[in-house]
């Protein structure tokens, strides 16, 4: 029962996928999309319950490639949450956009199972299955608005660099098991011979590929373009989800196998101040609120990096809050945007949200949490995440990257506030939507403020599972 | 030890309380958001006063001590603590809040339910930085209070109010996320975040750093605290941000935000980093000489009533800074005196210029002249509380000024002379603005029919009035409470094997005193 959350997914993605033609079989049949929309949501709430199973069956599951410790399932727990909440919210936009429900919901339940694989895998082609099945679910969900053409551009651009992304992964999956003769990551530090060159090309190929996945300097110029142009919840899932996953495989490879990361740390630290410094330089200078919180992302990437760079048990603890505080943040943020973009996304200027505070206050207040978690301000989960980033940093002595990290900040604040100052001290400059919030979006908010506020103001408990999580890992 | 009632674990989270409260009211209902904010201010002040009672001056160490674990890893505690440096900032502050909710009575016409809970938040945040023992908890109240204030300048606030709003956050945070990677660094070495533990074991020698490593971290706090203040040269945030600030931002940045940095120096830079502060106390002290100067040089020049009390604001807190790093038992006792004194001056300024926007919509001081003459007793207001900024004798500045300038001549002759001179330049701007605005005939007719102060206006100005002459004529009551605290914070500076420990001999306060004797 250690893969039971997978089963969970995969079943009712199935169901869904078998029930969708029925359901939907015209545009007026309000009914059966609602039954469609509660069958995801109570799979994904299975699955989340479902966690309870490897969370206390710890070890190796279907023939030892999975195997489900502390940290695999925390980040099944952030998957979770992260699907759940898109789910949650998904309904209204895909009504308004006139688009079906059925094959959003299974393939967002299929993109889940695969990020669930790619948190546990312990075996080299396993993870390249789980990556496989999340990211193709992802490029046909980005190009899901079928006749908007920057949809279309997203998916294309997604799909093309993220296909020669995982043929980079695959090809240095190939090199490791030439030079080891295995794929499984507990027995490759066994099985290398000392500082062979095929190994580490092969690792390096590997890496290519995972920081394609989470957009890591340089390779992160798709991002922009594909969580602008996928519609807005799709970004939500793209911007947590997958990177959350990848970067659990990232961390395992670096933290289980000794063979790869004494060579990386400056490749690492590199990687982690231009990814920073990109996106938040880039990001202060968009007028787009959408393309704004995506160039964000990757800044976002660059500080979980840093985290990286730490090296010790702290920083994997960090990177794990960071994601899950991350997860919450983004994914309140860009369903805001859904809501509040209009049909077909045309209202995404900084001035269109001229003036929100005054017609929509609660919405606005929210999107302010948000931001200003995303910023970093104390009393939200985005300062304590930038707090034990910088704690795990300093504790590996890297004074200057921590600098950097603290500039870094200052520059977000810049962006994050525009839309803030815009919110709230600026009138309006467009009439705005005054119909009631739909039940989907209104949870969404309300679950990941309350989550924000609660990992801001306590966080032990979370952070303590995170360390027990990271201190499983080595 | 604890308390029946955690009184400042009240006094920081009472304002919250009524913000929330604030909340539920209907947005509209303009009249009940008013007495309900003014009641909270009022409310907390009288609390505020039960501080009084429960101190005790003779004691050393910190007082109302609340200690609770938070957060486990790292190990952070919510620790709170009062003494003589904190007691009255923490009284300015609850006195100034519901002045300034009175003084914003009838300007506020449009979102008044949030200008009110900004102004709540605002205080409980500064109460919190105030009584914080513990560093992240420190932290995380001086970048809470932050956000009220960005929003009060930027929604209530004048013509170029989001300019001045996104450069005064900015430019802070600037400061205050280095002071996180010093608070970091020393949490890293000395493993705590608790401020008493980490004075005892720097003070003890167990850690000790490298002068490098001192130097570097004093940098990362006093930076954060010189924006506060604001120390020249980074002091550009804060013409702008006052100007246009509404009054009652403008009374609280002034009168007690500006305070958290020198707050700041005293109870951080000083006793942790004690070598540093000796060693870049020249240079540190000839910034503040600049500052007193050029800030009364530029206000000389001023044509707009409000930017001029914005620059004396930088040119007085010159003198608090003086006083702070000449590090002798009479300039800080000066320094933190005229910390009291300033906020209640400066906070009467704004109080004033205030009320004169609400007549004219303007501060331009062309566009008054002559109004002794409708507004007779406007004018003496303000007479006396430019003569209380100035230093008049009897008056509370003169007291402040006079603490510092004496304390500081003591030890470095040549910086107290400089900063006589601004006491000359002091009596120059404002004594000219005065006349340019209330002396002469009547200039712009519109002016003749000016209301003179209301009885709201009036009540407000007579508190200040009073207080100021109190605190020229009876400043034993301040001074006896914060000479013990000031003492400390200069002993925690002494190397450690001449000093003895303060906290060791706890329950014993007749042979500390006689042991902190010996050891002059």
């Amino acid at each position: 029962m250690r893969i039971a959350p997978e089963i969970v997914l995969c079943a009712f993605g199935i169901i869904i996928m078998v029930a969708a033609p029925f359901a939907e079989h015209s545009y007026t049949e309000h009914k059966g999309r609602k039954v469609l929309d509660a069958l995801a949501v109570i799979g994904t709430l299975g699955a989340l319950a479902a966690i309870w199973f490897p969370a206390h069956n710890n070890g190796a599951a279907f023939s030892n490639v999975l195997i489900t410790d502390g940290f695999s399932v925390f980040v099944h727990a952030i998957v979770g949450v992260v699907v759940l909440l898109v789910i949650l919210a998904a309904p209204s936009y895909l009504d308004r956009e006139r688009l079906p429900h059925g094959e959003f919901l299974a393939l967002v339940l299929f993109s889940a199972t695969g990020m669930g694989v790619l948190a546990g895998a312990q075996e080299l082609i396993t993870a390249f299955v789980g990556l496989e099945v999340s990211s193709i679910s992802s490029y046909i969900l980005a190009s899901y608005r079928r006749d908007n053409p920057r949809s279309n551009e997203a998916a294309m651009k997604y799909f093309l660099l993220g296909s020669f992304a995982t043929a980079f992964f695959l090809y240095g999956i190939a090199l490791v098991f030439g030079s080891t003769g295995t794929t499984f990551l507990p027995l490759i530090d066994a099985a290398a011979t000392a500082r062979s060159t095929m190994l580490t090309l092969g690792f390096a190929l590997l890496f290519v590929g995972l920081a394609f996945k989470v957009a890591a300097a340089p390779f992160q110029l798709w991002t922009p373009d594909v969580y602008e142009g996928a519609p807005a919840p799709v970004t939500a899932l793209l911007s947590t989800g997958p990177k959350a996953a990848a970067f659990a495989l990232f961390l395992r490879i670096l933290a289980s196998v000794n063979a790869a990361n004494h060579i990386w740390f400056w490749a690492i630290w590199i990687s982690a101040i231009l990814t920073m410094t990109f996106g938040n330089l880039t990001a202060a200078v968009q007028s787009n609120v959408k393309r704004m919180l995506a160039y964000s992302s990757v800044a976002h990437a660059g500080y979980i990096l840093v985290a990286f760079a730490a090296g010790n048990i702290l920083g994997v603890a960090a990177a794990l809050f960071y994601l899950a505080a991350y997860a919450l943040m983004k994914v309140g943020a860009f369903t805001t945007l859904a809501w509040l973009g209009g049909t077909g996304e045309q209202n995404m200027e900084i001035d269109d949200f001229a003036g929100l505070a005054h017609k929509r206050p609660i919405a606005a207040a929210c999107f302010s949490l948000f931001l200003l978690s995303l910023l970093g301000m104390p009393v939200t989960a985005g300062f304590l995440a930038k707090f034990y980033v910088f704690d795990a940093a300093l504790h590996g002595r890297l004074i200057w990257l921590t600098v950097i990290l603290a500039l870094n900040t200052i520059v977000g604040a810049y962006y994050y506030l525009r839309v803030i100052v815009a919110m709230y001290m600026r009138e309006p400059k467009r009439e705005f939507p005054s119909e009631r919030i739909p039940f989907g979006v209104a949870a969404v908010l309300t679950l990941a403020s309350a989550g924000i506020i609660y990992l801001g103001i306590l966080p032990s408990r979370v952070m303590d599972f995170a360390i027990r999580a990271a201190q499983h890992l080595r | 030890m604890t308390m029946a009632i955690p009184l400042l674990t009240v006094l920081v989270f009472f304002p919250v309380v009524g913000a929330l409260a604030l909340l539920l009211l209907r947005s509209d209902d303009h009249v009940w958001i008013r007495r309900l904010a003014l009641a909270v201010g009022i409310g907390e002040f009288g609390i505020s006063l039960r501080l009084l009672t429960s101190f005790d001056s003779q004691a050393s160490g910190y007082q109302l001590e609340e200690l609770h674990n938070w957060i486990s890893q790292p190990l952070i505690h919510y620790h709170l603590g009062i003494d003589g440096i904190s007691l009255f900032l923490v009284l300015l502050t609850t006195l100034l809040t519901p002045i300034s909710i009175l003084a914003s009575w009838n300007s506020i016409g449009e979102r008044v339910k949030g200008f009110f809970v900004c102004l709540l938040v605002l205080e409980a945040g500064v109460i919190g930085v105030f009584v914080s023992l513990d560093l992240f908890l420190f932290f995380l109240f001086w970048e809470v209070m932050l956000i009220p204030m960005y929003f009060l300048i930027g929604i209530w606030g004048h013509e170029r109010r989001i300019y001045a709003a996104l450069k005064f956050i900015l430019y802070t945070m600037f400061g205050s996320i280095l002071m996180l990677v010093g608070i970091l660094w020393l949490f890293n070495t000395t493993g705590t975040f608790d401020l008493p533990v980490i004075q005892t074991l720097l003070q003890s020698g167990r850690v000790s750093f490298t002068p490098t490593v001192e130097m570097l971290l004093f940098g990362a706090f006093f930076l954060a605290f010189a924006i506060k203040v604001p120390l020249f040269p980074f002091h550009t945030w804060l013409p702008d941000a006052h100007t246009e600030a509404p009054t009652a931002g403008s009374i609280m940045l002034a009168g007690v935000l500006l305070k958290m940095g020198t707050y700041g120096m005293l109870r951080f830079c000083l006793p942790l980093f004690p070598a540093a502060a000796r060693r870049l106390a020249p240079e540190i002290a000839v910034l503040a000489i600049i500052g007193i100067i050029y800030g009364a040089l530029v206000a000389m020049v001023q044509t707009d009533l409000k930017r001029l009390v914005a620059y004396t604001s930088v040119s007085h807190l010159g003198f608090v800074v003086l006083g702070i790093f000449a590090m002798s038992a009479m300039s800080v006792q000066g320094a933190l005196y005229q910390m009291l004194n300033h906020g209640i001056s400066t906070g009467a300024l704004f109080l004033l210029v205030g009320m004169l926007y609400d007549r004219r919509h303007t501060h331009e001081m062309t566009e008054f002249g002559g109004l002794a003459t409708p507004m007779p007793v406007f004018a003496a207001f303000f007479l006396f509380v430019s003569l209380s900024s100035l230093g008049l004798p009897m008056l509370n500045g003169f007291v402040g000024e006079f603490l510092i300038l004496n304390g500081t001549f003591t030890q470095h002759a040549m910086w107290a002379t400089f900063g006589a001179i601004g006491v000359i330049f002091s009596s120059v701007y404002l004594l000219w603005a005065y006349q340019k605005t209330f002396y002469g005939g009547v200039t712009v007719e519109k002016n003749r029919a000016l209301p003179d102060a209301s009885s709201r206006e009036k009540s407000l100005l007579w508190v200040l009035a009073a207080i100021i002459l109190f605190m020229g004529v009876a400043s034993p009551v301040f001074t006896s409470r914060t000479e013990n605290s000031v003492r400390q914070v200069l002993e925690q500076m002494k190397p450690a094997e001449k000093a003895q420990p303060i906290n060791a001999h706890a329950g014993d306060p007749s042979h500390t005193t006689l042991t902190t004797e010996r050891a002059r």
